[in-house]
């Protein structure tokens, strides 16, 4: 069942038609995934309190509910190593369209894959793994499953990518931990069971992966159209 | 809901004869059952009168015996009232012929025929279909009998969303000798659909291939089917029609962008087993071999063949297929070359593909054959034949078919489908081994049977 914070989330997004960025990630967290330490600030005290707190470097984004495609405006800033930087980064931001605050998190490294989720007109709830990063649709490594899937769907999933040995350890490089990519996998297709009337899709991309954990780096929450003709 | 009736009427009634035009679409399809089929089958028109001698019922409840299959070939707007008639008076189901449904722009209509035959549990085929083909019981396509080609009785059925391909696909079935047991077409699928139809076939005893052509599914249609299909224990093949993306609809994730439709539909279909054909060759190809063949196989092909060239081709379609060609030991080498005929020995290349050269006579193919299918490195034996090479007669197929007898490992085979080699070609086929018209073909064989999930 869905708690009634994530379906509070998804109502007060309805109008949009997509959920926020720091909602995303705050639902994501709800359903069992990880994600950064983040805040979401209006004021460029708070942000900077936060930076300092978890440390610099930090990543900083633009919220706004204008901009569904962040990164593409220059609304994305990484590698923030100072007071100074994140408060020019701070003004700029308050400059774009639709301006709702700063999203401020810790900068974490990682291999840049994707999960992906959406509900097909003829298949119901289909999930995909991939190779993420901004590059995913050249690359187009991906593998998808009919959801709901389990742990043995996963693993057969990732020795589908053409990418799987880079996962596994590839030349000296530490393979991500499957074990971890498995378990947010699995919650991941739990949470699309659950939301399968409510969205249209959803993009964890990039999902960053490491020797000990899977990270959701950012969210991306289609909802359905209200009253959309099914296709 | 009961499908029985629509696939083994005793008798039929053709609702919509016409006194006075014979070539109408349901005059057809009265004269062909009424002619060359055991079915009995009565005419029906409000007017009545006479049809060649006949007696013409005015209406399906006059009809004095008990009708399983209506046959119902109106205008559009009276196919609700006949269906209403129908129920009342016991038939045991019908196919709609008639046209002018949803593919018009008639939605109510075809929404009014499925809300009647739903609250009576009255099963119907269509609209807008050619309907069923039983063989050797009735048929219900309008199509002249002297323009069509009927495969043999056999094990596979084929259900088409459109008409004009499965009677192609019949063709081409009677081309390469595969059976049928039974062909729908279903048109509008308003009220049975694949879902149904597959777990019909997955219960009937003469089919044990049941071949799908798709245009798309309705709304989670294809979940049902493929969780239906993952269960099935006879080898689910479908071919998808529609697989570019249709217009320039808005992206808005990566997610759906990547996942498209026919992406999704395709991956579904592997992780549940269900065989894609990717086209009409890889169709026919994996409906031929899985009528013979319904076990799995990892797909370690050994081939056979009297020509270098065949045997690197193979390779080649092998290799972009993901099936193993795997080489064979020195001492299996060994023994295969003493074993040949005096002037092949010197000659003959004795690795995988096996080359027998054009030399080669039917003991050496019988032998190479024989072989490898005692290796248990090999699971399936591609014999790529070349009829002209003077050493070969026309008794190889049924001689290479008893190796299988023996041996039951799969062999396919192939070989240039022209008449002069007829009887090579019906050697292996009367037999029960596939045989392609083209290498390509052959290779597709055996990629079928690695396709099929184990049973």
């Amino acid at each position: 069942m869905l708690s009634t914070e994530i379906k509070d989330i998804i109502s007060a997004s309805k109008e949009r038609g997509w959920v926020l960025e720091p909602e995303a990630k705050h639902l994501c967290s709800l359903a069992g995934l990880s994600v950064p330490r983040f805040v979401w600030e209006t004021g460029l005290e708070e942000a900077i309190g936060f930076a300092r707190k978890i440390g610099y470097p930090v990543v900083a984004k633009v919220v706004s509910p204008l901009m569904l495609h962040k990164s593409d405006m220059g609304g994305v800033v990484v590698d923030i190593e100072s007071d100074e930087k994140l408060s020019e980064v701070f003004h700029r931001f308050s400059q774009i369209n639709g301006f709702a605050g700063i999203l401020v998190e810790e900068m974490l490294s990682g291999v840049e894959m994707i999960a992906g989720a959406k509900v097909d007109y003829q298949f119901g709830p289909v999930i995909l793994l991939g190779m993420g990063g901004t590059g995913v649709e050249i690359y187009r490594d991906v593998t998808m499953r009919m959801a709901p899937i389990g742990r043995e769907d996963v693993m057969s999933m990732v020795r589908g990518l053409k990418a799987h040995q880079m996962l596994e350890g590839y030349r000296g490089s530490e393979p991500i931990s499957l074990r971890d990519l498995t378990r947010t996998m699995v919650s991941f297709s739990d949470l699309l069971m659950e939301l399968e009337g409510l969205i249209e899709s959803i993009d964890l991309n990039p999902l960053l992966c490491t020797a000990d954990r899977c990270v959701v780096a950012d969210a991306r929450v289609i909802l359905k159209v209200e009253n959309a003709p099914d296709s | 809901m009961n499908l029985q009736a629509l696939f083994e009427p005793r008798t039929m009634a053709v609702i919509g004869i016409s006194l006075t035009n014979n070539r109408h679409p349901a005059n057809v399809i009265y004269h062909k059952n009424h002619l060359r089929y055991p079915v009995k089958v009565v005419p029906v028109n409000p007017r009545g009168g006479e049809l060649q001698g006949e007696r013409v019922f005015t209406h399906i409840s006059e009809i004095p015996e008990k009708v399983d299959l209506a046959v119902i070939a109106v205008r559009a707007e009276y196919v609700p009232g006949i269906l209403s008639d129908c129920i009342h008076a016991g038939v045991g189901g019908a196919v709609v012929i008639s046209g002018g449904f949803a593919e018009s722009g008639r939605q109510d209509l075809q929404d009014r025929i499925v809300t009647i035959a739903r609250e009576a549990g009255f099963p119907f085929i269509g609209p807008n279909c050619l309907g069923i083909y039983s063989p050797s019981l009735m048929d219900t396509f309008f199509l002249p009998s002297e323009r069509m080609v009927r495969p043999d009785l056999g094990n596979v059925a084929i259900v088409s969303q459109s008409g004009g391909i499965l009677v192609d696909q019949m063709i081409k079935f009677a081309g390469e000798g595969i059976g049928l047991s039974r062909a729908v077409s279903i048109g509008n699928k308003a009220l049975i659909k694949e879902l149904d139809l597959l777990n019909y076939f997955a219960q009937d005893t003469e089919t044990k291939v049941i071949a799908f052509y798709v245009e798309g599914f309705g709304k989670h249609e294809g979940r049902d089917f493929v969780l239906a299909a993952s269960k099935c224990l006879k080898p689910v093949i479908l071919l998808k029609a529609g697989k570019s993306p249709g217009g320039s609809r808005a992206v808005s994730s990566h997610t759906a962008s990547l996942a498209g439709d026919y992406e999704t539909f395709s991956t579904i279909l592997f992780q549940y087993g269900v065989v894609e054909a990717k086209n009409e060759l890889e169709l026919v190809s994996f409906c031929e071999s899985l009528s013979c063949y319904q076990r799995s196989i990892e797909g370690k092909i050994g081939i056979v063949t009297g020509s270098g060239g065949h045997g690197a081709l193979a390779v080649d379609i092998c290799s972009s297929h993901g099936l193993s060609v795997p080489p064979l030991s020195e001492q299996a080498q060994r023994e295969i070359r003493k074993n040949l005929s005096s002037s092949v020995q010197p000659i003959a290349s004795v690795t995988n593909p096996l080359d027998l050269t054009g030399s080669a006579v039917d003991d050496d193919f019988v032998f190479a054959t024989s072989y490898l299918s005692r290796r248990p490195e090999i699971d399936c034996i591609a014999i790529l034949l070349l009829p002209y090479l003077p050493g070969i007669t026309s008794d190889l197929g049924d001689r290479l078919s008893q190796v299988y007898q023996q041996e039951h490992k799969p062999l396919v085979a192939y070989v240039p489908h022209v008449e002069k080699y007829r009887m090579l070609i019906e050697g292996f086929e009367l037999n029960r081994i596939p045989v392609s018209p083209s290498i390509e073909g052959a290779v597709l064989m055996t990629e079928a049977m690695r396709r099929s999930k184990p049973c």
